[in-house]
């Protein structure tokens, strides 16, 4: 029976983290982590708040995405400097791989190595060890690899490239190729999901910014030119939410729509991440521009994700297939169009 | 949170699968060619089935229907591209009546509805009052124990095969206009109505209606004297339910079917890059337009009545589907330039035929500005436009 409603633990994990976040991802403490982007004391505390083992099965129960997908959608929507995603992600995997996850940070690369190298990997600047997949194998790096780091990024992430010589081999085969599907799309469910948190707090940086600031004798928000682009963007914010979720579900339930929806997610959250936090910036007017306000923080958050994803491109593939299979099992029902 | 239907509610949805697969081939070019998106056949077949008051309680002699099967009754249907807006016209202002509606009215018209038997249509649209609908200037005027109706109405679609239009009056030129509106059903045959029909882009029959001194009793009255605005705002709410994202579902359903099927002169569609990138970006819209439309669903469900959720799903799911329906063309090509159904045209037709329709899902039941005004002031928070005189 579909319902839309967040669980009770759902809730208290939002309950929790948005005081956890109000403390401790400020946009000050966004600010002094640049240009790295990791703020290592922000990363303590969601330590001490159970992250990232809480994405590790408990009496034999995985975790939910779900509740995950609530997690990364929060970190999103105060640009945490730090590495939720990637590190859930790892973990997951660790644990369907039936390797032990320690304390260090391990994060992932959503792209396949390129000649023994994993380029530009969201934390592996300051990573212990970094997941990546090579070919058919599944590899682990570190620590004490050799890591790249960039001189300058966009928006921080900590992005390094990660030179996989000499790594552990975690799996091979048919089985590491199948562990890596599952994990890519965990890690486009979360990701889609820091978008979506992304997303609503740069539309409501614009629209709060449209109702105070007074131009012609009143505010800007009430202009239909500048509020109907803030309405569009809603519209986006809001179906982004929606098919985050549905994604998430999809994954914990094993749902044959997983891989499609997750890729899906992933593309939609980014359109919608871009929108809004453009028209969140552009709402801004000049101010928009400078660096003193906060808005630009969001529009840069929101192109780096969507470019580590591939944005809607590298979704073609997956959604088509999902439209193909979805049209295929209606028909089984012969019905057809008349 | 969950995603999927109940096993009553699918085994629900298979049977108006196997109902729809046994429709005659062809039926919804049929009907569709007509320009009259009702067909008559198809309406007393699901009457037979009871299904023109599934929703209703099984104590009023309806199936009990909970909103999930309902929707996916709806959605079944535009998938198979059935268009069933006279049931759905006829549907809300029974819906309507049963809350607002005199005893009388209740006894007499809804069961007509319900039975299959009549059609209605909705006079709200006048040729000078669309989008502010409360402007409306056709005239009720008491005279003894009735009314004198004077005026015309615009986009009355489907008058021409209906027994009763739903229509909005002026009662009182001497208040605000929300208040000096009153509600009334009148029958189509009486004294004085003419039905003219005015054709459209998508190949949509609707009409434009005249009322010359029509008189009608007292017991034609819908809701209060002045009360008409209530009576609107009951009806408006059961017409939230966005079609688009149906619309949606059948041109995507089409397009994927003429994308694999390998054209005379070359591979299928599908292979083209530009046809894939289409095709994704107007199924992922199709997924959002249709978790939006099950969201609403869901909150009726649960007795909560879909207020902005109703705005966002109307505008994204409109909005897309012309996208999607412009895009498809796009990519189809020059053959696009080929129409109608059963005459050679790529995908039958249907991707260029949309592409017309399109544009009106974006117009009626409260235009995309329309829509975007109360996501800005209910959703945002942002505050009411204000028009700018000049010299202010």
């Amino acid at each position: 029976m579909m319902d839309f409603a967040l669980s009770s633990e759902q809730l208290d994990l939002r309950a929790g983290l948005t005081a956890l976040f109000a403390d401790h991802s400020t946009p000050a403490r966004v600010r002094a982590a640049e240009p790295l982007g990791f703020d290592p004391a922000l990363w303590a505390v969601l330590g001490g708040f159970g992250f990232p083992h809480l994405a590790g099965s408990r009496d034999g129960a995985p975790a939910r995405l779900a509740d995950l997908a609530v997690a990364a959608q929060d970190a999103g929507a105060c640009l945490a400097s730090a590495p939720l995603v990637e590190t859930l992600v790892a973990t997951r995997l660790l644990d369907r791989l039936g390797a032990a996850a320690g304390d260090d940070l391990v994060t992932f690369s959503p792209r396949p190595a390129v000649a023994g190298v994993a380029r530009t990997v969201p934390w592996a600047a300051v990573a212990d060890r970094v997941i990546a997949c090579d070919g058919d194998r599944i590899l682990i790096a570190g620590p004490g690899h050799d890591v790249e780091r960039p001189k300058q990024t966009l928006a921080g992430l900590a992005i390094g490239h990660a030179d996989l010589t000499g790594a552990t081999v975690l799996a091979e085969g048919p089985a590491a190729v199948s562990a890596f599907a599952e994990a890519r799309a965990d890690w486009q469910v979360l990701t889609a999901a820091a978008l979506a948190g992304v997303a609503a707090a740069g539309l409501h940086l614009g629209v709060e910014y449209a109702k105070t600031r007074h131009q012609f004798g009143q505010p800007i928000g009430a202009f239909q030119a500048l509020a109907h682009q803030l309405a569009d963007a809603a519209a986006l914010v809001d179906g982004a939410q929606l098919l985050v979720q549905e994604a998430a579900w999809a994954g914990d339930t094993g749902s044959p729509r997983r891989h499609g929806l997750a890729a899906m997610a992933a593309a939609f959250a980014g359109r919608a991440a871009r929108q809004a936090t453009d028209r969140g910036l552009h709402a801004h007017g000049g101010y928009g521009y400078t660096l003193e306000y906060d808005i630009q923080l969001y529009f840069r958050r929101a192109k780096a994700l969507s470019l580590l994803s591939g944005g809607e491109s590298a979704a073609v593939d997956a959604v088509v297939a999902l439209a193909l299979a979805d049209t295929d099992s209606d028909s089984d029902h012969d019905t057809g169009r008349r | 949170m969950d995603f999927e239907l109940s096993a009553a509610q699918l085994r629900f949805r298979d049977e108006v699968r196997q109902f729809l697969a046994g429709l005659p081939p062809q039926t919804s070019a049929a009907v569709h060619d007509t320009g009259t998106l009702h067909s008559w056949d198809v309406h007393r077949a699901m009457a037979e089935r009871g299904w023109l008051k599934a929703a209703w309680p099984v104590e009023q002699g309806g199936q009990g229907r909970d909103p999930f099967e309902m929707a996916t009754l709806n959605e079944e249907f535009a998938r198979a591209g059935i268009p069933i807006e006279g049931w759905l016209i006829a549907e809300l202002v029974a819906k309507t009546l049963q809350i607002v509606g005199t005893q009388q009215q209740r006894h007499e018209v809804i069961p007509a509805i319900l039975g299959g038997e009549i059609l209605l249509c909705l006079g709200y649209s006048e040729p000078d009052s669309g989008s502010d609908v409360a402007a409306a200037r056709t005239r009720a005027t008491r005279d003894g124990d009735g009314w004198v109706i004077d005026g015309q109405k615009m986009f009355t679609t489907m008058a021409h095969e209906a027994s009763y239009v739903f229509l909005l009056a002026r009662t009182n030129p001497d208040v605000p206009k929300h208040r000096g509106l009153t509600m009334f059903l009148v029958p189509l045959d009486a004294d004085g109505v003419q039905v003219r029909p005015v054709h459209t882009l998508g190949g949509e029959r609707t009409n434009a209606t005249f009322y010359d001194r029509v008189r009608v009793p007292d017991s034609a009255r819908v809701g209060e004297v002045d009360g008409g605005w209530d009576v609107m705002m009951v009806a408006l709410a059961f017409e939230r339910q966005p079609a688009a994202a149906g619309h949606l579902l059948h041109l995507l359903g089409r397009a994927l079917d003429w994308a694999r099927t390998a054209g005379p002169d070359g591979p299928a569609p599908i292979e083209r890059p530009e046809v894939r990138a289409c095709l994704a970006r107007a199924y992922t819209d199709l997924e959002v337009s249709r978790l939006m439309g099950y969201r609403m669903t869901w909150l009726t469900s649960r007795d909560v009545l879909p207020h902005t959720e109703g705005s966002l799903a109307k505008l994204f799911s409109s909005e897309a589907l012309m996208r999607a329906s412009a895009s498809l063309v796009d990519v189809v090509g020059a053959d696009a330039l080929l129409t109608g159904h059963g005459t050679g045209a790529p995908a039958d037709g249907w991707i260029e035929h949309e592409f017309r329709h399109s544009v009106v899902t974006t117009i009626y039941a409260g235009t995309s500005e329309i829509q975007r005004g109360i996501i800005a002031e209910r959703h945002l928070g942002l505050p009411r436009a204000t028009a700018r005189r000049a010299g202010s």
